[in-house]
């Protein structure tokens, strides 16, 4: 099949305009506040060796700091600030999406910046400094006038690895909640959606080769003093922000977010929450692949309006219980505590998410293991696996307590290739998701938590704050409500984890309401 | 004394100067135009202080060509470098026109004086008419004007205005560089210009052509020239006037005749090289004054 009339070509393409933008919006804007603060820094730093030292001694290490992670980082700071600032002056702003990405990649392209331009002044030969003085020049035109021109070169090497450093780190924007072509590769490495993932890379290499041609075109005008040349390169990069505006401001702003964590499940949940508000005439908007802890936050803040949680997740994570309880009861806890933070609880769906130790079904009976604490006896000769979040959470140091659980190793593993590890044989258990699809497609069994030390994982729908009294939204989502059971919601995963044009999270939405209807 | 080229290279804002200067001058009024007054220097070197120049009084005159010789390190530069206030004395006082320096504006006097650096440092970036008409257009002449200035400050260094005009310094040789050098250091049209080896790196035919062109701009011009040299010869050739430093001190000033009479032991061992060659040239060349 050719790629171009592959329909998730068609799909990828739809989201372009949009991701492209955003991912260019927040680059450029980036780049322009790294710039203006870094630039500055440099001319100042570059005859002090102190400051110097300790201004590239810090850029250094935020160099080191993987991107991820730093962008991730600015998250809760940006949030705590909001608090205050609040508290204080009673203002607050949103510390989800656009500026923490812009602040953590301002930050991430200031090393370049600093580095070459101190070098590159450094580089200018002192013999030209002093001719620049001899013949008349002030200090600020010599630096004008000689020692920047000459030192241009250097400087602009700096800036373009600067841009394309920040355009091809953006991508990793995605999870704070801020649109960028990241949307492509996080949603195609979650649904294993291959077409997906390269549209992704492919735009925006494309994106910083742009950008880094254009800033050499620009440098070639500064360098043969060509008006014309600089002032088409630099209208060139205004004409592409412009046109990164453009579609924000032609259409209306969609009147709902909906959240959506990093894995399939959320993906294909999010997509039949969109549809139902488009079903009832109202707009709505995707923001995927929110990290677990961003993503309360923003419902928090009303910078999303809706998502799906799941009971055990919040009551430990976000709440900090320890102690366990019945569903119904724990539902009723959760309840109160979501309205502190004035959320809506507004239902179940009616199937559980629980994380739970699964194995593949012939090694269980072999060995004669039901549960997990029949596990635990054979633990010490075994390996497993978890994603990212398992064994930092405490759902595993409960589960690990209350059977003694001590395995040989264990491992990390992006989710959908755990279950073809421990199918294979390559780890032993895995803690795999009660809803997902790969249970049944693998013959794998999930083993019995007879001390019920996981806590119940009831999908919920949630609310922000600011729709607890919209009753068009809450109306177009209570359909959903008690409709999904464990059985169609591990159907729907299964299929939205194959590589066709059926397994879009939009395709597998429709399937599912189309079960859920009848 | 000013030349035709040389009342034309008088700028508006610097002929009230000039005709002071002939007031001065028809008075017969000694003043020294330039002035070092027990000057000190001294830099913080690895080792420990570096007294660069101790305590050097020496006037210089208007229209005076004087050649400063001394071993490397013997302080020339910095003397040099005094005068235009690259540096500050530690001690004494620096005078021109009777002015103490330390109360002039710095960038203000740098424009007053040209200067002419070792190999040129020519702005790599900017064309021979941009490095030529560089210290005008920081004064503020129109742009015609420098162009106008450029044209002729290229006829005077005897480079073909057309083909070096919009040359970058890279294309250039050795020799042409030096002669933008000197076209730049007197764009603004000074009376003093400060020269530092000017002609070190040049060969030998090249540099005693530069050098007896540059001679001959001196006296066309009126100017007054401090120029730092290693080769003795070429001091003795060029200069009215030589002083002679020896880490630090100024040994001694005075005319090429008056340093060849010196009892002084430097100043003595410094004259062997050029009165061999002298011996030598006669020698080999006995017809070369009768042919
Ligand atoms: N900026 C400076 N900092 C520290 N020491 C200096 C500085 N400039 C000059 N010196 C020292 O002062 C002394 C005189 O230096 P100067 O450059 O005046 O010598 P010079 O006679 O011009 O030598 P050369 O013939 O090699 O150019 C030297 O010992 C030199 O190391
Ligand atoms: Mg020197």
């Amino acid at each position: 099949m050719s790629l171009l009339s592959d329909p998730r070509f068609a799909e990828a393409l739809s989201h372009l305009a949009d991701y492209l933008g955003s991912h260019l919006r927040v680059s450029i804007a980036a780049l322009a506040l790294g710039l203006a603060v870094s630039f500055p820094l440099a001319l100042l730093a570059r005859n002090r060796p102190t400051l110097r030292n300790l201004l590239l001694g810090i850029a250094s290490v935020v160099q080191t700091v993987p991107g991820l992670a730093l962008l991730a980082l600015f998250y809760p700071l940006l949030l705590a600030l909001a608090a205050l600032t609040l508290r204080w002056f009673g203002l607050s702003f949103s510390a989800f999406g656009f500026l923490p990405a812009v602040l953590a990649l301002a930050l991430y392209s200031m090393l370049p910046v600093l580095r070459n331009t101190i070098t590159g002044l450094n580089g200018v030969d002192p013999g030209l400094i002093e001719a620049a003085k001899g013949v008349g020049m002030t200090e600020r035109q010599a630096l004008l006038m000689v020692e920047l021109p000459l030192a241009l070169p250097v400087i602009m090497a700096g800036i373009r690895t600067a841009a394309v450093w920040v355009i091809g780190t953006a991508t990793l924007s995605t999870p704070i909640g801020q649109t960028s072509l990241g949307n492509y590769i996080f949603a195609g490495l979650q649904t294993q959606n291959w077409v997906l993932v390269m549209f992704g890379c492919v735009a925006a290499a494309v994106l910083a080769l742009a950008v880094d041609q254009l800033l050499a075109f620009i440098e070639l005008g500064l360098r043969t003093r060509s008006r014309a040349r600089v002032g088409s390169g630099t209208a060139a990069i205004a004409l592409m922000v412009g046109a990164s505006l453009l579609p924000s401001l032609g259409s209306s702003p969609a009147r709902y977010a909906i959240g959506a964590k990093t894995f399939t499940e959320q993906y294909v949940l999010s997509a039949l929450i969109s549809e139902r508000l488009q079903a009832a005439g109202l707009s709505a908007t995707s923001r995927a692949g929110l990290g677990s802890s961003v993503i309360y936050e923003a419902l928090k803040n009303g910078d999303i309006d809706t998502y799906v949680d799941y009971s055990g997740t919040l009551w430990a994570n976000q709440f900090h219980h320890r102690e366990q309880m019945p569903r119904a009861a724990l539902l009723a806890a959760l309840q109160q505590d979501l309205a502190r933070d004035k959320i809506t609880l507004l239902g179940e769906l009616g199937f559980e998410n629980a994380y739970a130790l699964v194995m593949p079904r012939q090694k269980a009976t072999a060995l004669g293991i039901r549960t997990v604490e029949d596990l635990a006896r054979r633990s010490r000769d075994m390996s497993i696996a978890g994603d990212y979040e398992f064994f930092s959470r405490p759902e595993w140091a409960a589960l690990r307590d209350a059977y003694g659980l001590a395995f040989r190793t264990q491992r990390q593993m992006q989710p959908d290739f755990m279950y073809a590890a421990v199918a294979s044989g390559e780890v032993d258990v895995i803690a795999g998701y009660t809803s997902d699809g790969l249970i049944a497609k693998y013959d794998l069994v999930v083993l019995d938590d007879p001390k019920h030390a996981i806590p119940p994982y009831d999908a919920i729908l949630l609310v922000s704050p600011k729709r607890a009294e919209d009753h068009a939204l809450q109306d177009a989502l209570r359909p959903l409500l008690g409709r999904i059971d464990i059985a169609t919601m591990q159907q729907a995963n299964l299929r939205a984890s194959g590589s066709d044009a059926d397994s879009s999270p939009q395709a597998v939405a429709r399937w599912l309401w189309s079960r859920i209807a009848k | 004394m000013l030349g035709p080229i040389g009342r034309a290279l008088a700028l508006p804002w610097e002929g009230e100067q000039r005709a002071s200067f002939e007031i001065a001058k028809g008075r017969m009024q000694p003043t020294p135009l330039i002035s070092y007054d027990r000057v000190h220097k001294t830099f913080a070197g690895p080792a420990g202080a570096v007294a660069a120049v101790d305590d050097v009084s020496l006037d210089i005159a208007e229209g005076e060509f004087l050649a400063i010789v001394g071993s490397s390190g013997s302080g020339k530069t910095t003397l040099l470098r005094l005068a235009n206030r690259l540096i500050e004395p530690d001690g004494g006082s620096i005078r021109i026109a009777g002015e103490d320096i330390s109360c002039l504006e710095p960038v203000a006097l740098r424009r007053r004086i040209g200067t002419v650096f070792q190999n040129g440092a020519l702005f790599p970036h900017m064309t021979v008419a941009a490095n030529i008409g560089i210290t005008p257009r920081l004064l503020g002449t129109a742009p015609k004007a420098v162009a106008a200035r450029v044209d002729e400050l290229l006829d005077l260094v005897q480079l073909d205005r057309a083909a070096h005009r919009n040359r970058l310094p890279d294309a250039l040789s050795g020799g042409q560089r030096q002669r933008v050098g000197v076209a730049r250091a007197l764009a603004a049209g000074p009376r003093i210009v400060l020269m530092d080896e000017p002609f070190g790196a040049l060969d030998p035919l090249t540099r005693d052509t530069l050098g007896s062109d540059y001679r001959a701009l001196h006296a066309q011009l009126g100017l007054t020239t401090v120029m730092i040299t290693h080769d003795i010869t070429e001091a003795l050739l060029l200069a009215d006037r030589i002083a002679v430093m020896r880490s630090g001190h100024l040994v001694e000033a005075g005319t090429p005749a008056a340093l060849a009479a010196s009892r002084e032991p430097y100043v003595a061992e410094l004259m062997t090289t050029p009165r061999r060659q002298a011996a030598r040239l006669a020698a080999l060349l006995p017809e070369s004054g009768a042919a």
